[in-house]
């Protein structure tokens, strides 16, 4: 098992990387939203949950449970 | 679709990574000179590396149809070491004679230190006086915005034509003042660090590609050749036309590198 300063070490650089994909994710959406308004699908769930899903992974005191309570979130 | 790599480190790759390429249409490949991965303590065996990616490198690429070309440089780690990086800078010379070398790269800033800026500094000079073309290195990860700044500060105060400068490394946060300044702006596409295939073709979207060259890197480090073929597929399924695609991974490294006149790789056009 990995003592929590390992965790940091091996998996800070990729995570890093999943939040900037994600960051870059959403603003391709935004950019596309305002390129092509009409085009844009009114109140999409999937949006919903991906937003939902960042605000409970940026709350930190919590337990860690987060890929479970992710999963039910996508989950129907 | 044939594709042009504009920065590979062969050296550190096997044979294979050259077969593959060729499969997936690489026609040539560009070397900049790098750090090994460890600290050298000879100015001798940067030379032996400068042959090795001058004379020895091509004859490996050419087994498998690819043209190779390569640049010779102290690059920014080492240039920490300043008596080391001036030996090697009084023999750089002799290697710009040779028919594959582009120019003078990759150089810059790796921690942004004051000897690392007085070599960065001496090998522009090196490349102005040698009509060189230049390629720069952008610090990684948390040093990128101070590097980059320092290095568009630096070159502000010296006498090089933005056109014939290719600053790469660069990602959303840095991309603005080098295109602004008139600069080429490289994407390395790295599997972790770096930019990834699709943020660099969120970036061609938003700012269009009149002077940009994406790569791979590729060196001894996590790192794959073919995140450049990955962003040719995205840059093609987000609808992009197959002359749009050939303009940005070939035809960009022909208009820059050509300006070398030992470039001689033309531009293709497949649309009318």
């Amino acid at each position: 098992m990995l003592t929590a300063g390992q965790v940091l070490n091996n998996y800070f650089l990729e995570t890093r990387c999943m939040l900037l994909e994600l960051a870059a994710t959403l603003d391709r959406y935004d950019r596309a939203t305002q390129r092509d308004p009409a085009g844009t699908p009114a109140n999409d769930p999937r949006l919903e949950r991906i937003y939902h899903s960042l605000a409970l992974l940026a709350d930190t005191r919590t337990t860690p449970d987060r890929c479970e309570r992710l999963l039910n979130l996508f989950s129907d | 679709m044939q594709i042009i790599q504009p920065h590979y480190h062969g050296i550190a790759r096997t044979a294979q990574d050259y077969e593959r390429m060729a499969m997936s249409g690489v026609v040539a490949v560009a070397e900049p000179a790098f750090w090994a991965g460890f600290d050298r303590a000879y100015p001798q065996t940067f030379l032996d590396y400068f042959r090795q990616i001058s004379e020895f490198e091509p004859t490996r690429a050419a087994q498998y149809g690819i043209r190779h070309f390569c640049w010779v440089a102290v690059n920014p780690k080492e240039a920490e070491n300043p008596p080391l990086s001036y030996e090697v800078l009084r023999h750089i010379p002799e290697f710009l004679k040779k028919p594959t070398v582009l120019g003078i790269g990759e150089i810059g800033f790796h921690k942004t230190t004051k000897n690392e800026e007085e070599i960065f500094q001496a090998q522009v000079e090196l490349a102005l006086r040698h009509h060189q073309l230049i390629l720069i290195h952008t610090p990684h990860l948390q040093d990128k915005v101070r590097g980059t700044r320092r290095t568009l500060e630096v070159l502000a105060h010296m006498n090089v034509d933005p056109g014939r400068v290719w600053i790469d490394h660069i990602e959303e946060h840095t991309i603005r003042a080098p295109l602004d300044a008139g600069y080429w702006v490289g994407f390395t596409l790295y599997p972790i660090t770096k930019c990834s295939p699709k943020r660099a073709v969120d970036m061609i979207e938003q700012y269009g590609h009149e002077r940009l060259l994406v790569n791979s890197s590729a060196d001894w480090g996590p790192s794959d050749p073919f995140t450049l073929q990955e962003c040719i597929l995205e840059f093609r399924r987000r609808g992009h036309s197959l002359q749009e695609a050939l303009d940005i991974f070939h035809n960009n490294p022909c208009r820059f590198l050509g300006q070398c006149p030992k470039f001689d790789i033309q531009p293709i056009r497949v649309e009318t």
